[in-house]
């Protein structure tokens, strides 16, 4: 068995062990700044969280308080890199089927209990078991682990999930191929540990404030639904004498422009900035306003299905349409917040991805414009004989300041005539679900960090894949990928072909753009999936 | 008395059912369920879920599992979008939040507006008359979702006396904001109500002839005009105490207290089907009773009206 135990975690282990605890009113152990009496970290949350239930948790909002609450076999550092959490590091096969991770020996439940491998066989089991039914049970599938598919269709009994635990300090995973990235995704919630004692006492009632015990570096101590949550230090988290914040409180607040007024009476240390208002507050407030680039990517996309419309079947439309887009005066004058142009798919600050040098990435506007035009007269489109067709997107101020532009481009340089249609968010998504639309809006951000995460939406067999765009050569290229240890060329070829294809206009891809109190320290600006862990933070004294 | 309130409480029976069925033909009705999300879901790990809350049954079926359950268990059900919630739980949290802003709201909108609306008419054409009027009007013309933004930006931003929202058990700094937010607009219609009442009353014969006899004014206002003056506002107060106490949507989300408002608009949005018909039950069950109560009311202040 191929040993790939990295010396780099268990310098980290070691050399976390042996820094000295007691901060409060100290200095950081590393830094040496000051640190403030009070440290406490509150923050603006959109919405109430759907779930604190690590396997039954769906939304960003939500995973944020899991992964305080609850710590899987590995984390994520400030850059994203994978760093050891209850596990202390693991062993793979030659082929990279069968994952053998150790788990450490001082890791315990906020009970006092100590997390055991089987606790991490009966949450997975959980997360694939019919009975809970859980929304992220897809995410166990794509892990790979043995029979996951088999038992969320009720084929096989959750007993017969490929994980088992040989010891209670060794967890072993069988996986149906192999997949080098194993390790990483075990750093979703949906992968988290669970009490089975807890949850059988309680039902569903376990994650209330009273009942729930969780393995992280901080417990739930008070949760008023659509006002609140807080979140108070595990005195029995392993690691606990390195954690500095003492409190963090998730503030439910709805309306961004209220969130920042809060924010600027001082009630909170982070909130999102609004639309177009980052440029003024960056000015204003340089230290505090920050813009850092996100997994997410924004586009359009065609109608290729048999539904759609005709005109749409010829590239030199789609490639014309996307030509003809000012993406600069999208980025810098509606949105205006530092968000990077999109000429790819795949965001460029994606891991092990290198964004093809596509023609049109390589064009400046004048001469994107040129060609788009000559592309749309080959096609048979010009001022006697406009094209014609309708645009829609899911309600928002920001998206309609995103079309309006778009068929305002369209209109002066080729005269095409889009008609925009805004929908209330579940009917849009059914109508683009069902095809029923000629160019629909989309926006994707990145489950992990691999361009898989994004590029899967274009393949043919993809539930997501709402254009129905379908290229055997890139269906092909995807499924080297999985099994390939050198992916990066495969996904820039990918890239290639959607370039060459132009089955979505990318827009933009997404930034972090905050408010952040210039005393919090070690915010993950580096971190692109935005994986944040509160007990890496701290307040700096002002 | 008695009989007519059984009657009307006997009557509401096929009016909830009928309100229930129709809510609950409508809430599906509409495009996309629950569990439509912009990551479809793979069809077994929908279908499994779909048989959890037992949206694979016919509808008829569903609807009659769900009526039964609040028959014969008052059970809500489960909420299909917050997971480790039942819509019980929910109601139980945020409707006393929406309750006690509300209730403060009623106060504050009907003493003041009443008192004010009083003041001009026994002082007609008076500069107390004129204030009281433009001050109603300034007030009406005010509707919460200008008042939230203006005392937040006066009361927290620039003087920071107050906190710009959350709820923190109804403590009372939480409280001020969201209460004139919601009161100001109901508080200047009932004043307009009010005096215009009064000036009806007091130019009818009854008071003349009072005034005739020589009793003292107070005791004209009081003793006989007071009461038949009321009677209008009460009309009006009926649907308001409804609204103010079933929460404001703005106030909830303004000031994010938590209350049912919030929960109601988000659970529509998000085809929180049990969630929407728990709280649609609610609100239809509250009003059947204001209703009643106020036409109960009625009868206290009019001697004219029996049941």
């Amino acid at each position: 068995m191929y040993k790939l135990r990295t010396s780099a975690i268990a310098t980290l282990v070691a050399s976390t062990m042996l820094v000295a605890p007691a901060f409060a009113a100290g200095t950081h152990p590393t830094t040496g700044e000051a640190l403030a009496d009070d440290q406490t970290f509150t923050y603006r949350v959109l919405d109430e969280h759907s779930s604190v239930d690590p396997q039954v948790v769906e939304d960003v909002t939500g995973a944020e308080v899991v992964r305080d609450l609850f710590e899987g076999l590995m984390n994520q550092d400030a850059d994203g890199k994978l760093v050891p959490g209850v596990a202390t590091g693991f062993t793979t096969n030659d082929d990279k089927t069968v994952y053998t991770f150790t788990l450490r020996d001082n890791a315990k439940w906020s009970n006092g209990d100590p997390v055991i491998a089987s606790d991490f066989v009966y949450a997975w089991q959980r997360a694939v078991d019919p009975e809970l039914s859980s929304p992220y049970a897809w995410y166990m599938e794509i892990t790979s682990i043995e029979n996951a598919g088999a038992v969320i269709a009720g084929d096989a009994a959750p007993s017969e999930l490929g994980v088992k635990a040989i010891d209670d300090r060794t967890l072993e995973v069988t996986l149906s191929a192999p997949l080098p990235y194993f390790a990483t995704m075990t750093t979703h919630s949906t992968m988290f540990p669970a009490p089975r004692s807890v949850i059988e006492a309680h039902g569903a009632d376990w994650t209330k404030p009273e009942n729930i015990v969780s393995n992280g570096a901080y417990v739930l101590t008070e949760h008023l639904p659509n006002e609140r949550s807080v979140r108070e230090r595990n005195p029995m988290y392993w690691n606990n004498d390195n954690t500095i914040i003492e409190k963090v409180v998730a503030l439910v607040i709805n309306d961004e422009n209220v969130a920042l007024t809060r924010f600027m009476a001082g009630e909170l240390d982070r909130t999102e900035v609004p639309a177009g208002q980052y440029p003024r507050l960056k000015e204003e407030n340089p230290d505090i306003a920050i813009s850092f680039p996100r997994l997410c990517n924004y586009y359009y996309t065609f109608n290729l299905s048999e539904d759609g419309p005709e005109v749409f079947k010829d590239v030199r439309v789609r490639k014309a349409l996307a030509m003809a887009i000012d993406r600069k005066i999208i980025v810098e004058n509606v949105l205006a917040g530092g968000q990077p142009e999109a000429y790819s798919f795949t965001p460029a600050a994606v891991a092990g991805f290198e964004p093809p040098e596509s023609e049109m990435a390589s064009m400046d506007q004048p001469a994107r414009d040129a060609l788009a035009k000559q592309l749309l007269a080959d096609a048979g489109y010009g001022p006697d004989n406009p094209l014609k067709f309708n645009m829609i997107y899911n309600t928002s101020e920001a998206h309609k300041k995103i079309a309006v532009a778009m068929s305002q481009m369209w209109k002066q340089k080729l005269g095409v005539e889009a008609e925009l249609g805004n929908m209330e968010w579940k009917v849009f998504l059914e109508t683009r679900g069902n095809q029923d639309f000629d160019l629909a809006r989309g926006a994707w951000c990145g489950d992990y960090n691999e361009a898989s995460t994004f590029l899967d939406l274009l393949t043919s067999p993809s539930g997501y894949n709402d254009g129905k765009f379908s290229s055997p050569e890139l269906d092909a290229l995807m499924q080297q990928a999985r099994t390939s240890s050198d992916t990066t060329p495969l996904y820039t070829q990918v890239e290639y072909i959607i370039a060459a294809e132009q089955p979505v206009i990318p827009i933009y891809h997404y930034a972090g753009v905050y408010m952040m109190d210039s005393d919090v320290g070690n915010w993950p600006v580096n971190n692109v999936e935005q994986n944040w862990y509160s007990r890496d933070l701290y307040k700096i004294a002002e | 008395m008695l009989g007519y309130t059984l009657r009307r409480l006997f009557a509401a029976v096929p009016t909830m059912i009928l309100l229930i069925a129709a809510s609950f033909v409508l809430i599906h009705v509409a495009p996309g369920g629950p569990f439509t999300s912009e990551r479809p879901l793979p069809p077994q790990v929908l279908a499994n879920i779909e048989a959890r809350y037992g949206l694979d049954q016919p509808m008829w079926k569903q609807f009659w599992d769900y009526l039964s359950n609040i028959v014969f268990h008052f059970d809500f059900g489960p909420s299909f979008k917050f997971k480790d919630r039942d819509v019980n739980d929910i109601i139980a949290q945020g409707f006393p939040i929406s309750l006690t802003y509300g209730f403060l709201s009623f106060l504050v909108a009907s003493a003041i507006g009443i008192s004010l609306g009083i003041a001009a008419a026994i002082r007609h054409n008076t500069w107390i008359d004129y204030f009281a009027v433009s001050l109603g009007i300034a007030a009406q013309a005010l509707p919460n979702f200008i008042m939230g933004p203006i005392l937040i930006l006066i009361f927290t931003l620039q003087l920071g006396w107050l906190p710009g929202g959350g709820w923190n058990g109804g403590a009372w700094p939480y409280l001020i904001m969201p209460v004139i937010a919601l009161s100001t607009s109901y508080m200047g219609s009932i004043a307009r109500i009010t005096r215009s009442s009064m000036l009806e009353v007091l130019n009818s014969n009854y008071i003349r002839t009072a005034r005739a006899k020589g009793i003292a004014e107070r005791h004209v206002i009081w003793k006989h005009a007071l009461k038949p003056t009321l009677l209008p506002v009460i009309s009006y107060l009926g649907p308001v105490f409804v609204y103010v106490l079933t929460g404001s949507v703005f106030v909830d989300i303004y000031f994010s207290t938590g209350g049912l408002g919030q929960a109601y608009v988000g659970s529509a949005l998000s085809r929180d089907y049990s969630v929407l018909l728990g709280v649609t039950i609610l609100y239809g069950g509250l009003t059947i009773v204001v209703n009643l109560i106020t036409d109960l009311a009625y009868a206290w202040f009019d001697p004219k009206i029996r049941y």
